[in-house]
C-alpha cells in the first residue's frame, strides 16, 4: 500500500522536473510558433512547410531582421489533430509567443481560430495572431471569420472561381465536365462551388458527373475512371489531394483517359512523385506560383530565390519550394511589424488589414472585412521537362510546369458575409 | 490486493487514508504547476485516467477485448458539445458542471444497443466486432456533418454563464478542478463497481462463462451491463473532453483514440485496479511530451510496446505488485543492490539505443544532416565516425552487462523466496 | 452502361486478387495460431519497399522473387525471436505484440527511407497498353498483375492439398492437438506459415506497390480490410478468403455506380419528407456510392453477429 504511495510522489517529481524545463524566451528575436504535423502520417507536409518558412526566416534575416529583431521560427508537432493542436498552442502561448502560423487540415485550423478567439477574450493581456498559409474551408473567412485569423490561401470558391473563369475564357472545346471529390465537407463545397459557377458562367457546359468517394480509403481507382471514361468527359475538376489525388491520376493514366484533370492540389507535396509520367499532360493545377513561372515571365532574382532553396533545403531529396504564398505571406507580416512599430499582435492586424503588397507578379490585398489575401492566380499544366518554358523538374521527376493561364485578382476575388467583430 | 493481516491497522482505513491522500496532491498538483502546457498536460492526464479506467472493465475485469471503446468516448463528446451549445442557446439550462452527464448518458444508450450486438462471445468476435463498430462510426462521422460537423467538428463555448459552483470555467485552472472532481467520483465508483456482484460476476464470466451460466447467470447478460456502464464512463471521459477543448472532432471516435487506450491500460496493467491510471498518467505524458523533444517518439512508442508484451506482460502495475509479498516480509530492501546493478547496465543500453536512433534521425529526416547535432549538451557531426561507435560499443556493453546483473536480480529473488517460505514455515 | 459493368467485372477481379493474396496469409496465421496480425499490412509495405530498393539496383524481375523472400525472412525472424516467446501469455498479448511491430515497421521505413513517396515504378516492359475495349484501355500491367494473382492461388492451392506441409497445416487447422501429439513440430510449422504469410503479403506489395503508391502510410492506409476478408470467408479458409476477396471486391466496386440515396428510394413510393433538417436530411442524403467505405465493416459485424463462422469457416474462433 505504502509502495503506491511512494510511486506516486517519485512520478509528481519526475513530471515535475521534465514540466520546467521549458526554455526561456529570448527578447531580441520575434518568434512565430509553427503548429503543423512533425511525426506521423502527414509529417512529410508539414517538414516541407516548415523549410519553407525557415529559408524565409533566413532571408528575412539576412536583410536585418524585422523591427531589427531575428525571426525565429519554433516548430510545434501537432500530429494533424485538433486536440494536440490545441495543447501545443498553450505550449506557445506558455513560451511567450504571440503568433502562430498554420495550413494543414481545416479540422486543425477550425480548431486554431475558435481556440484563439476564445484565448484573446479570456487573456486580453496574451493575445494571439494567427496567420493561415493552407486552410482552405470558405467559412473561416465568411461565417467563421475573425479578426485574429488572416488567410494567405485561396479558399475553395475562390480556385474554382478562377478554374471556371479560365475554362470560360480560354477552353471553349470543353463541353463535358466531370466534379469527382473527397466526401467530407471540403469536397462537397467545391463540388457546390463548380456546379453553381459553372451553370452561371457557361450554361451550355453538362456536369456529366459529380461524385463523392470515401476520404483516403480507396485504393483503386479503375472503377471512377471507368464512370469517368463513359460519360464522355472533357474535363475533370477535382479538389483531391494526397494519394486520393495520385491514385486518381494513376487510375486514369491507366485507363488512357483523355480528360484533362483540373485540380487544387496536382502539385501538392510527393504527389508529382506518385504520379510520375501518368500526369503529363493531364493535369492542370490551379496556383499562385510555380517553378516555371521565373522563365516565362523573365524574373532572375525569383530564380536565384529558387535554386537556392532547392540547392541548400532539398538537396538531392523531392522537396520542391512549393508555397509561393509563403513568401508572400512572410512578406506582408514583415511589413505590418513594421508599420505597427511593435509586435503586439492587435496592431500588427490592423497593420495588415487592407494592406496591398507588390508581388514578382502581381499585387496582393489583404481584404479588411474578412481578412482574405486575393491576387492573381495562375493555371499550370503538368508537361516534360524542357519542353515550353520548363526549365526546371519538380521532384527530380523529369516533369515541370508550364502556364496555360493567368487569372487576374478581379476574377479571383468573391465576395464575402464575413460580420467582423473588432476589439 | 490480499491482506495478510500482518498490519494493525484496519485495510479499510489504509485505502481511505490512500484515497484522501490522493485526493489532497491532486487537488494540489495546479498550484506546483502552473504553466499552460502542464496544466494541459494535468487536465488530459484527468481525462485519459476515467477513460482508461472504463476500459479496463472491459479488458481487465470483462475479459473483452475492444478495439472500438473511442466510440463511446467520442459519442459522448459530442453529445456534450451539442449540450453546452443548447445552454448556450438558451433551450436547457444545464449547468457546466453536470454536462459530462449528458456524455455518459448518451453514450450509455448506444453501450447497451451495441453491448447487445457484441457481446453473445468474448475474445476475438467480440474484438471483430467492435473493430467493425469502431470503422463504421468513424467513417459516418464524415457523412453525417449535421451530428459530427463535418471535418472542421463541433465546438461550442464551456463558459455558458449556468452552473453550480459559481466558477465559469474559462481558465483551465478551473476546468481542472472539474476534471479533478469527476475523475475522483469516476475512480471511486468504478473502484466500488469491482466489489459488487456485478463486478464479481463479470471475473466470473470473463474466467469461465460456462460456470456462471451454469450457476444461473447469462454472460451476455453480464457482459453486456458492464459493457454498458463502461460506455457511461468512457461517455464521462468524452463530456469532460468537451469542456476542457471545447471542441470535438472527427478524430476522437476514430482508432488511433481506441488504439491508444487499449496501450495505456495494457501497459499500466490490466490485473490491478489502479494498473490503468498509472499507465494513462504515463503514456499521455509521454505522448504529450516526448514529441517536443524528438521526433523519432513514434519509435520510442513501438519499443516500448513491444518490450512491454515481451518481458512485462502484467504491465507496471503488475511488476509492482510483484514486490508486494517481498515488502510486507520486509525483505525488499534485499532486492535493491541487484536492482541498482542492473540499472546501470540497463541504463547504459537505453543510451546507446538512443544515441543510434538519433544520430538515423538527423541523418535522414532533418533539415540539414550536415548540421550539428546535440545529444545532452554534447554537440557533434552525425558523419563522424565517433558518435556511431559509441552508441554501439555503449549497446553492446549494456546488453552484456545487463544478463549478467539480470542473473544477480534473480539470485536475489531466489533468495527471498526462499526466505519467505521459510518465514511461513516458521510462522 | 454496358462498358461500366465491364469495366467493373474487371476490376473487381483486380482488385479481390490483389486483396485475397493479401488475406490469405492472414487468414492461415489466424486459423492456425489464432493471432489477428496487425503488422500484417506492414509486411505489405515492406514488400513495395524492398521491390522499390531492389529495382533500383537489378531491376523489376530480380525484385519479384527476392523482395517477398525478404519479407518472408522479415516474417520468420518476428515470429520466431518475438511472437513466439510471447505465446504463452495469451492471445492478447500476441495480438498487441504485432501492433506494436506495426509500429516500429512504419517508423523504420520512414527512417530509412524518408517521409516522401518513392517513385516505384511499373517495369518498362510492361508499360504498355494491352487491349483498348470501348475507349478503355487496359494496360499490360494489370494483365500482369492478373497473372501473377492467379498463378500464386493456384500455386498456394497446390502446396496446401498436395504438399506434407499443407497436409499437416491443414490438419493443423482442425485439430491442433493431435498433429503436435503425433510428432510434428507445430511451432515450426507455425514459423513457416507466418513467413510464408508474409511472404505473400510482401508479394502483394511488389507488384501493388508500383500500382498503387509505394509510401510510408500504405500500411496504414490499408487499415483493417483484410481482417473483413478473414473474418467473412471464415477463419482459416483459403477457399473462404478467396470467395470473400472477391465479393468485398465486388461490392466496393459496384458500390461506386449507385447513386441512389434514402430519399430516392421513398420517392418511388411517392414518400417525401419536405422539412427533413439535422441528421435526417444527412440520412436521407447519403448515396450508396458514399457507403462505399462503410460496406465491409457492416458486411462483418452482420456476419460476426448472424453467421460467426464466415461463409466457409469451421470454427467459431
Amino acid at each position: 500500500m505504502h509502495m503506491k504511495k511512494t510511486l506516486f510522489i517519485l512520478f509528481t517529481a519526475v513530471l515535475g522536473l521534465a514540466v520546467f524545463t521549458s526554455p526561456v524566451p529570448a527578447q531580441d528575436t520575434i518568434r512565430l510558433a509553427y503548429i503543423d504535423p512533425l511525426t506521423g502520417a502527414f509529417a512529410n507536409v508539414g517538414d516541407a512547410g516548415l523549410k519553407h518558412f525557415e529559408y524565409m526566416a533566413e532571408r528575412i534575416n539576412e536583410n536585418g531582421g524585422i523591427l531589427g529583431k531575428k525571426l525565429e521560427i519554433v516548430p510545434f508537432d501537432n500530429k494533424t489533430n485538433p486536440k494536440e493542436s490545441l495543447i501545443q498552442l498553450q505550449r506557445a502561448i506558455d513560451q511567450g509567443i504571440q503568433f502562430i502560423t498554420q495550413g494543414n487540415g481545416s479540422s486543425v485550423a477550425g480548431a486554431l481560430i475558435e481556440a484563439v478567439n476564445k484565448h484573446n477574450k479570456r487573456y486580453p493581456d496574451e493575445r494571439v495572431l494567427y496567420f493561415n498559409y493552407a486552410a482552405v474551408t470558405p467559412a473561416f473567412t465568411n461565417e467563421k471569420c475573425s479578426f485574429w485569423h488572416f488567410r494567405f490561401d485561396f479558399h475553395v470558391d475562390m480556385k474554382i472561381n478562377a478554374i471556371t473563369n479560365f475554362i470560360k475564357e480560354q477552353r471553349p472545346d470543353i463541353k463535358k465536365i466531370y466534379l469527382i471529390n473527397m466526401d467530407y465537407v471540403f469536397g462537397h463545397s467545391v463540388s457546390d462551388a463548380a456546379n453553381r459557377m459553372i451553370k452561371e458562367k457557361r450554361p451550355d457546359i453538362e456536369i456529366v458527373g459529380d461524385t463523392f468517394h470515401p476520404l483516403g480509403k480507396v485504393k483503386d481507382f479503375s472503377p471512377y475512371v471507368s464512370k469517368i471514361q463513359a460519360s464522355g468527359a472533357d474535363a475533370v475538376i477535382t479538389g483531391n489531394w494526397g494519394n486520393d489525388m495520385s491514385l486518381l491520376i494513376k487510375a486514369a493514366e491507366s485507363a488512357g483517359l483523355k480528360s484533362d484533370f483540373f485540380t487544387f492540389y496536382g502539385g501538392g507535396l510527393g504527389t508529382p512523385t506518385a504520379v510520375g509520367k501518368a500526369g503529363k499532360d493531364r493535369i492542370y493545377q490551379v496556383i499562385e506560383w510555380h517553378n516555371a513561372l521565373a522563365i516565362e515571365e523573365d524574373k532572375p532574382e525569383d530564380e536565384k530565390f529558387y535554386l537556392r532553396f532547392q540547392k541548400e533545403y532539398a538537396k538531392d531529396s523531392a522537396l520542391e519550394w512549393y508555397y509561393g504564398r509563403i513568401r508572400t505571406m512572410m512578406q506582408m507580416v514583415q511589413k505590418a511589424f513594421e508599420e505597427a512599430g511593435k509586435a503586439e499582435p492587435e496592431a500588427v492586424a490592423r497593420a495588415l488589414e487592407g494592406m496591398t503588397h507588390e508581388t514578382l507578379y502581381g499585387t496582393a490585398t489583404m481584404r479588411a472585412e474578412d481578412h482574405q489575401l486575393n491576387m492573381p492566380l495562375y493555371i499550370a499544366k503538368m508537361v516534360e521537362q524542357g519542353t515550353h518554358d520548363a526549365k526546371y523538374d519538380v521532384e527530380n521527376t523529369g516533369m515541370g510546369w508550364t502556364t496555360v493561364g493567368r487569372v487576374e485578382a478581379e476574377d479571383v476575388v468573391m465576395p464575402t458575409t464575413c460580420d467582423m467583430k473588432r476589439p | 490486493m490480499k491482506n495478510t493481516g500482518t498490519s494493525a491497522i484496519h485495510p479499510a482505513v489504509v485505502k481511505t487514508a490512500l484515497f484522501l491522500t490522493a485526493a489532497v496532491i491532486i487537488f494540489l498538483l495546479p498550484q506546483v504547476f502552473r504553466s499552460r502546457f502542464a496544466q494541459s498536460i494535468l487536465n488530459q492526464m484527468g481525462i485519459a485516467v476515467i477513460f482508461a479506467l472504463s476500459y479496463n472493465m472491459l479488458l481487465g475485469q470483462g475479459g473483452m477485448l475492444s478495439f472500438g471503446h473511442a466510440v463511446f468516448y467520442g459519442l459522448g463528446g459530442f453529445m456534450a458539445v451539442h449540450g453546452l451549445n443548447m445552454v448556450n442557446n438558451g433551450v436547457v439550462p444545464i449547468p457546466t458542471e453536470l454536462i459530462p452527464l449528458v456524455g455518459g448518458a448518451f453514450s450509455c444508450i448506444f453501450g447497451l444497443l451495441f453491448g447487445l450486438i457484441s457481446t453473445r462471445r468474448a475474445a476475438i468476435p467480440f474484438a471483430l466486432i467492435t473493430l467493425g463498430i469502431g470503422e463504421l462510426i468513424a467513417s459516418s462521422a464524415l457523412i453525417l456533418p449535421s451530428f459530427f460537423g463535418g471535418e472542421e467538428g463541433v465546438s461550442a463555448d464551456r463558459w455558458t454563464g449556468v452552473t453550480l459552483s459559481g466558477l465559469d470555467f474559462g481558465r483551465g485552472s478551473e476546468v481542472y478542478l472539474l476534471i479533478a472532481g469527476w475523475m475522483f467520483v469516476s475512480v471511486i465508483i468504478m473502484y466500488l463497481l469491482t466489489r459488487t456482484p456485478l463486478g464479481r460476476m463479470a471475473n466470473a464470466v470473463r474466467d469461465n462463462p460456462e460456470r456462471a451460466l451454469f450457476i444461473g447467470y447469462s454472460p451476455h447478460m453480464v457482459r453486456t451491463i458492464q459493457f454498458t456502464l463502461s460506455a457511461f464512463f468512457a461517455g464521462i471521459a468524452g463530456g469532460l473532453f468537451a469542456i476542457n477543448y471545447e471542441i470535438l472532432t472527427a478524430h476522437t471516435v476514430g482508432m488511433i483514440p481506441s488504439a491508444e487506450v487499449l496501450m495505456m491500460t495494457y501497459i499500466g496493467g490490466v490485473g490491478h485496479f489502479f494498473g490503468p491510471i498509472l499507465g494513462a498518467v504515463l503514456i499521455t505524458f509521454l505522448q504529450l511530451f516526448l514529441a517536443n523533444i524528438t521526433h523519432a517518439w513514434l519509435l520510442y512508442f513501438g519499443l516500448l510496446f513491444i518490450g512491454m508484451v515481451l518481458w512485462a506482460p502484467s504491465g507496471i502495475s503488475g511488476l509492482i505488485m510483484l514486490h508486494e509479498p517481498a515488502w510486507k516480509a520486509g525483505l525488499f530492501k534485499k532486492l535493491l543492490p541487484s536492482y541498482a546493478k542492473a540499472f546501470v547496465p540497463g541504463f547504459v543500453l537505453f543510451l546507446g539505443i538512443m544515441v543510434f536512433v538519433e544520430i538515423n534521425y538527423h541523418l535522414s529526416l532533418s533539415t540539414d544532416p550536415q548540421s550539428p547535432m546535440s545529444l545532452f549538451g554534447l554537440g557533434f557531426k552525425a558523419q563522424s565516425p565517433l558518435p556511431w561507435i559509441a552508441s554501439i560499443v555503449l549497446m553492446i556493453l549494456g546488453v552484456l552487462f545487463f544478463r549478467k546483473a539480470m542473473t544477480g536480480v534473480r539470485e536475489a529473488w531466489d533468495e527471498i523466496t526462499r526466505l519467505m517460505r521459510k518465514g511461513k514455515a516458521d510462522g | 452502361m454496358l462498358e461500366f459493368i465491364l469495366f467493373s467485372c474487371i476490376n473487381s477481379l483486380l482488385y479481390g486478387l490483389l486483396l485475397f493474396m493479401l488475406s490469405s496469409g492472414l487468414t492461415l496465421i489466424f486459423g492456425l495460431m489464432n493471432v489477428l496480425n496487425f503488422a500484417h499490412a506492414s509486411f505489405f509495405m515492406l514488400g513495395a519497399y524492398f521491390a522499390y530498393e531492389i529495382s533500383t539496383y537489378i531491376g523489376f524481375w530480380p525484385a519479384l522473387v527476392f523482395a517477398p523472400l525478404g519479407v518472408g525472412v522479415v516474417g520468420i525472424f518476428i515470429e520466431r525471436y518475438g511472437l513466439r516467446s510471447v505465446h504463452k501469455y495469451g492471445h492478447v498479448a500476441e495480438l498487441l505484440f504485432t501492433f506494436g511491430v506495426f509500429y516500429v515497421i512504419d517508423e523504420l521505413v520512414i527512417l530509412i527511407w524518408g517521409r516522401n513517396p518513392v517513385p516505384y515504378e511499373v517495369p518498362g516492359g510492361l508499360d504498355f497498353t494491352l487491349l483498348t475495349i470501348m475507349n478503355t484501355n487496359f494496360s499490360a500491367y494489370r494483365a500482369f498483375m492478373l497473372l501473377i494473382s492467379v498463378a500464386m492461388f493456384a500455386v498456394l492451392f497446390f502446396v496446401i492439398t498436395r504438399s506434407r506441409l499443407g497436409l499437416i497445416i491443414q490438419a493443423a487447422l482442425t485439430h491442433p492437438e493431435t498433429v503436435g501429439a503425433l510428432g510434428h513440430n507445430v511451432p515450426s510449422v507455425f514459423m513457416y506459415v507466418f513467413g510464408g504469410g508474409a511472404a505473400l503479403a510482401g508479394l502483394a506489395g511488389v507488384i501493388g506497390g508500383n500500382y498503387l503508391i509505394t509510401e510510408p502510410a500504405m500500411a496504414q492506409n490499408l487499415g483493417p480490410i483484410v481482417f473483413v476478408v478473414v473474418v467473412v470467408g471464415g477463419m482459416g479458409s483459403l477457399t473462404g478468403a478467396f470467395v470473400a476477396s472477391l465479393l468485398i471486391a465486388a461490392l466496393q466496386t459496384f458500390a461506386v455506380g449507385m447513386e441512389v440515396s434514402l430519399s430516392d428510394l421513398l420517392a418511388l413510393w411517392d414518400v417525401y419528407i419536405p422539412e427533413a433538417s439535422g441528421i435526417i436530411e444527412d440520412l436521407l442524403r447519403i448515396q450508396v456510392s458514399h457507403t462505399r467505405g462503410m460496406l465491409p465493416y457492416l458486411f462483418m459485424v452482420l456476419m460476426l453477429v448472424f453467421k460467426p463462422k464466415g461463409l466457409m469457416g469451421t470454427r467459431e474462433e
